[in-house]
């Protein structure tokens, strides 16, 4: 055998051996995600242009009938209501994710300042909660925020709702559950990135005459700037889609639009309607994210912040 | 004109008219950017016991380069960030131009400082961190522009300006830390070892450059090093910490060859630094043999720097005359260092190489010292 045949057959086998490789480390992930997320994603594109059938399920032909629906477009005429539940959707997601913001960036400031030892306690008594099912925290809210509960009637004698209305069902139980539960979501990305806060950034700042807020805007924000905006997809994405907390605390009348999607898949029964709703979040939702790059780069200084 | 215009001009005035140097340094010195700055009884402590200060009194005179020199832990760093203004003293005055600056934030000191890690702004241009102080002062945009080209002008990075500061070597981004802080006209600049970082060619090179442009702008500086050779080329004055406590203070040269104590002398370079055990006037009998000073002497230890020794081949007999045998021999191209064993303690000398045949490990070897370069101090 000469050396020329050895050293094909040696380059053949290291693709052999390049092919096994690939085959156990990355195809049943691959596999995973084209068998669970993109054909799936790929029928509820085609459900959403089919024609709902009698009892709620997609036929042919295809249509724009499901859009037209999402849009207001009914047999009796063009009603807002849909338009009302996305808005309501991109505003609640919009206060929520501004308020845990307000509440996450000083609390993980707070927590990067103590001593080292309490740190981790510290950030585990933020997540702790997360560790337990939604639906039964949910649940606690509503014990907390019913009609009756000392809360309630705190409110009531503040004057903040109309006597035994209680603070839950309403739009705003719906706000402070979103902001508990993705609280965690908020504090991790941030503690992360005042942790490695360059506090010599700060210093010359200081040094170099700017008052405390200015050199807090000029050197302490933009480094924290990629934990946050990490936060607010961590945040907003999910509230966004978010069905158990406006269901639970909403009572009905606090619709979001994964409210809305899910009910086309079970009591309404309008599937082909319910695919156009999720496409629509997540049209929505790529917008979002699409923002969000802009503003990180301009703020970041044509520095790319990954999220 | 501003003292910066000054300052270009004058640089390009210098380049063709060398004679000019001293007539402009002396112009520059008279103006702005040369403040004295006075300490008495500076304290400051971490926690319960690391006494980073212990009252320190220190003078530095306007348009000075003045050294804080001592190894990591010494204190020169707080020093450094009190006059900033970064750390607060727990005790003492503090006055910079005559002004009572103890209790002044730093955002309202006219004092710049070089920081170690440069601490540039990643998200900001070059422009940007340039005209950053200016900004914070509320000097106007177009003032600002002109200062910060001027700058750039003089540091000599006019082409990095439009760069963002990841582009940027290490030296390069030392040059822009120090023209972001020169750009104020602060009254004093403080830089905190910020050759550090950098390879030991640009090091040097940026050594002279840093010592040019305080001595053409004439700014006090106040500078921090571990390094005593760093600190011996660029300062007019040093002062040695330790533990807090100011050792020395005074030129390179006395610093160097007159320290006053043992602390000072293996600081500022390898000291072959000798018990004295009794004294018959200037005559000292020490436990490396018998040494005749000039004049009189106090302290228990005698100090020999090495390149002060001379070495003759064999043993010669005479006053100051050490005979012993070499037992390490490190050749270093134009020198070469000696360890030799006399009366059984170990001595170090180094020889210039001027072509003469150097001895060889093993050799016999009579070290010769002058009586005027024996020191003596105390521990």
């Amino acid at each position: 055998m000469s050396t020329n045949t050895i050293a094909v057959m040696g380059r053949s086998q290291g693709m052999v051996r390049e092919a096994r490789h690939l085959l156990f480390t990355v195809a049943p992930g691959a596999l995973w995600i084209v068998i669970f997320l993109v054909l799936p994603s790929l029928y509820l594109m085609a459900v959403a242009f089919m024609t709902n059938g009698p009892y709620g399920l997609p036929q042919m032909p295809l249509s724009l009938n499901s859009f037209k629906q999402l849009a207001g477009v009914g047999f009796l005429g063009w009603s807002p209501g849909n338009l009302y539940t996305l808005l309501r959707s991109l505003w609640q997601t919009l206060v929520a994710t501004g308020l845990v913001v307000l509440v996450a960036y000083p609390l993980a400031y707070y927590i990067t300042t103590c001593r080292a030892k309490w740190r981790p306690i510290m950030l585990l008594l933020v997540v702790v909660p997360s560790w337990t099912n939604q639906v039964i925290r949910t649940f606690g809210w509503m014990n907390l925020l019913a009609p009756g509960t000392p809360l309630s009637n705190a409110a009531e004698v503040l004057g903040f709702i109309s006597p035994n209305m209680g603070l839950y069902p309403s739009n705003f139980a719906v706000t402070l559950g979103l902001v508990y539960n993705f609280l965690p979501f908020m504090v991790l990305p941030l503690y992360a990135a005042f942790e490695k806060l360059d506090t010599a950034q700060v210093e010359a700042a200081q040094d170099l005459y700017a008052k405390p807020t200015r050199a807090f805007w000029h050197a302490v924000f933009p480094q924290t700037l990629p934990g946050l905006l990490a936060g607010i997809v961590l945040v907003a994405i999910p509230a966004f889609g978010m069905y158990v907390i406006p269901e639970l605390l909403g009572g009905g009348k606090a619709m979001m639009l994964g409210n809305l999607v899910a009910t086309q898949f079970s009591g309404g029964s309008n599937w082909p309607l319910g695919a156009a709703g999720a496409i629509l979040m997540l049209i929505a939702t790529f917008i979002g994210l699409f923002a969000m790059r802009r503003i990180g780069k301009r703020l970041g200084g044509g520095e790319e912040v990954v999220i | 004109m501003t003292d910066l215009t000054n300052a270009v001009n004058t640089t390009e005035r210098l380049d063709r008219e060398e004679t000019r140097v001293a007539a402009a340094d002396a112009a520059a010195r008279g103006k702005r950017g040369a403040s004295s700055i006075r300490m008495q009884g500076l304290r400051k402590q971490f926690g319960r016991d690391a006494i980073a200060l212990a009252g320190v009194d220190l003078d530095i005179h306007a348009g000075e380069f003045f050294t804080l020199l001592g190894p990591s832990g010494c204190g020169k760093t707080t020093l450094l960030r009190i006059l900033a203004g970064l750390e607060e003293a727990d005790d003492g005055q503090l006055t910079i131009g005559g002004k009572d600056v103890i209790d002044t934030p730093p955002h309202q000191r006219s004092v710049n400082t070089v920081f170690q890690s440069y601490a540039l702004f990643p998200h900001l241009s070059v422009r940007e961190n340039l005209a950053f102080g200016l900004k914070m002062r509320g000097v106007a945009a177009k003032a600002r522009e002109a200062k910060v080209a001027e700058i750039a002008r003089f540091i000599q990075l006019g082409d990095l300006v439009d760069r963002r500061i990841d582009q940027l070597s290490g030296g390069q981004r030392q040059r822009i830390a120090l023209a972001r802080a020169l750009v104020c006209e602060p009254d004093v600049l403080l830089l905190d070892e910020p050759l550090s970082a950098l390879d030991a060619g640009l090091r040097s090179q940026l050594q002279v450059e840093l010592l040019r442009v305080q001595k053409r702008l004439g700014m006090t500086f106040v500078f921090v090093t571990h390094d005593q050779d760093e600190a011996m080329v660029m300062s007019d004055r040093i002062a040695v910490l330790d533990d807090g406590h100011i050792q020395q203070v005074g030129p390179p040269q006395e610093v160097y060859e007159r320290p006053v104590n043992a602390f000072v002398a293996r600081f500022m370079g390898h000291g072959n630094l000798y018990r004295i055990h009794r004294r018959d006037g200037s005559r000292l009998s020490t436990e490396i043999g018998t040494l005749q000073m000039d004049g009189d002497s106090q302290g228990e230890l005698v100090l020999m720097r090495p390149e002060t020794l001379d070495l003759k081949p064999g043993h010669v007999e005479g006053p100051n005359h050490l005979p012993g045998t070499i037992t390490e021999r490190l050749y270093r191209g134009s020198h070469a260092e000696f360890r030799i064993n006399i009366a059984d303690t170990t001595l170090q000398a180094t020889v210039n190489n001027r072509g003469r045949r150097l001895p060889n490990v093993g050799d016999e070897v009579t070290v010769v010292v002058a009586p005027e370069d024996l020191v003596t101090l105390s521990e």
